[in-house]
């Protein structure tokens, strides 16, 4: 339903693009798209209230719009059945500050690489791809993904299952970066920061941190690119952060510096912000706050299904193929189970092509369903065993949801 | 880098139709017109003023309806304090008021 008005949307705005582009002359444009704010197109999340404006940004299909300023975008639930690569202009968007760059100049960009290090580098994009190249595919999860349907409902960006995406990113390891500048002893976070920022001087700047071992695994990554294209601008053009297994919090867009620090670093993002509790759940009783926190970081176990909608009317006694995805933080999904009967019994669906343990793993089975109303349930187990919690955990901030999805079902 | 205004005109036409323009290496990109907007009545002139400097309005209006006003008085105090949203102490009860007559539950 959504989808087809978005297709719809699409095309009106197309059409107006390619009047104004006829108007101006060719040649100054790229892109291909209007970025018309979709007329009258909307979707309606299955959350109070969740009815959300579809719209066309710049190098954007028409994306589900949770907030215009700064601009927070997401995937429509269908472009997920369509492949399990994430195509760019699908690709979710989230910014903080609605100080963000417009206008960037890809080849006068500059990376600052400075702090204790033993020589401070300036680096380009070109010298960047001057150097040993790695690719990798990976997910990236915002931390509030789902947030929507936390219950009790908590303050903050009210997302429903659409912002992640998975992408082949290439670029160069950190590491090759932090190791040509020579990280200086006693070092202990790597900070970053990106051209976005805010728009009052009061506002905390956004800048993350990772701690030097992981910022020197040789798996993160500074990307250029995105699926064998340039990054759109509203993902980070010219280059990004790319933080396999972790969630989006971390993937600094724009990122213009990479700061060597010998402290933890203790900006409203990192200390007060991104923070879950500190227990083995990540979890505390619904409505309550939580003692100790840690920053955010990986990913938990999750998998949804992608072919079917809830309240699906299906043909009883047809074999019915259900697929979808699972994804972890990066151990890489072991197994998928499926339940036609709301979690009693389960059976083991088939995976897709293994694309790496940071990737979306495509799997499928099929169900014969009897007449009636069935519950099929999906949930997946890494390769160290973690899964699914079948009831919802609950935290103050709204992260982590990987509760097991039911999609409810009609045959008839 | 520098632009004639003429090819400085064609840009901001471009940009202001949304659309991408490559110019040498840059690239630039415009935004949609923002169309989201406070529900009018007493107090959303003072909440435009103090709140929509740094966010669009649907950063209120897609919030959970099901919250008392002790939730938007809770929001309007972490705007000022982490962010520092420009309202004084004395304006915060009238801020988050406005916000929960038109956006909470309707309970204290």
């Amino acid at each position: 339903m959504a989808d087809t008005r978005a297709v719809v949307s699409m095309r009106r705005s197309r059409r107006r693009f390619l009047q104004t582009a006829s108007a101006l002359g060719a040649g100054a444009l790229v892109g291909g798209r209007g970025a018309e704010v979709a007329a009258a197109d909307t979707v309606t999340l299955p959350i109070g209230n969740g009815e959300r404006p579809l719209a066309t940004y710049a190098q954007k299909r028409p994306l589900i719009v949770l907030t215009q300023r700064p601009p927070q975008l997401e995937t429509p639930w269908a472009v997920f059945d369509q492949g399990v690569i994430t195509p760019n202009d699908a690709f979710f968007v989230r910014y903080h500050l609605a100080g963000i760059p417009t206008t960037i100049d890809g080849e006068s960009f500059r990376i600052a690489v400075k702090g204790k290090v033993n020589t401070a580098l300036s680096l380009s994009v070109a010298d960047l791809k001057r150097m040993d190249a790695i690719e990798v595919v990976a997910v990236n999860q915002c931390s509030g993904n789902s947030r929507g349907f936390f219950s009790p409902r908590v303050a903050g960006g009210q997302l429903g299952n659409g912002a992640m995406g998975n992408a082949k990113w290439r670029g160069v390891p950190l590491k090759a970066v932090l190791d040509k500048a020579g990280v200086q002893a006693g070092a202990k976070q790597v900070r970053f920061d990106g051209l976005d920022g805010p728009v009052l001087p009061a506002t905390p700047d956004f800048a993350k941190a990772l701690d030097v071992d992981h910022a020197m695994d040789g798996e993160v990554m500074i990307a250029y690119a995105m699926n064998d294209a340039d990054l759109p601008l509203l993902n980070g053009y010219p280059v990004r952060l790319v933080v396999p297994g972790y969630f989006g919090t971390y993937w600094v867009k724009h990122l213009n510096e990479i700061t060597v620090i010998d402290e933890v670093l203790n900006n409203f993002w990192m200390a007060t912000a991104y923070r879950i509790p500190d227990n083995a759940c990540a979890c505390v009783p619904p409505g309550s706050a939580a003692k100790q926190t840690i920053p955010i970081n990986r990913y938990v176990v999750r998998s949804f299904i992608t072919n079917l909608d809830d309240g699906a009317m299906l043909k009883a006694g047809n074999d019915v193929l259900v697929r979808g995805i699972a994804f972890d933080g990066g151990y890489g999904i072991r197994e998928v189970d499926l339940s036609s009967d709301g979690g009693q019994s389960w059976n083991e669906a088939t995976l897709g092509k293994d694309l790496g343990k940071y990737s979306f793993r495509e799997w499928q089975t099929r169900v014969v369903l009897t007449p009636g109303r069935h519950e099929l349930k999906v949930r997946a187990v890494n390769a160290i065993g973690q899964s699914q919690p079948s009831e919802a955990l609950w935290n103050p901030a709204g992260y982590l949801r990987n509760v097991v999805e039911t999609t409810r079902v009609t045959a008839a | 880098m520098k632009l004639t205004h003429a090819v400085l005109v064609a840009i901001l036409i471009a940009v202001g139709a949304g659309m991408v323009s490559a110019l040498a290496a840059g690239l630039t990109i415009g935004l949609p017109a923002e169309t989201a907007a406070l529900k009018p009545g007493p107090g959303a002139e003072q909440v435009a003023g103090q709140c929509l400097i740094c966010h669009s309005a649907d950063y209120i209006t897609t919030q959970p309806r099901d919250k008392p006003l002790a939730f938007w008085k809770a929001e309007v105090e972490k705007m000022k304090k982490a962010y520092g949203a420009p309202i004084a102490d004395d304006q915060i009860d009238a801020v988050a008021a406005y916000l929960a007559r038109n956006y909470g539950s309707g309970s204290q």
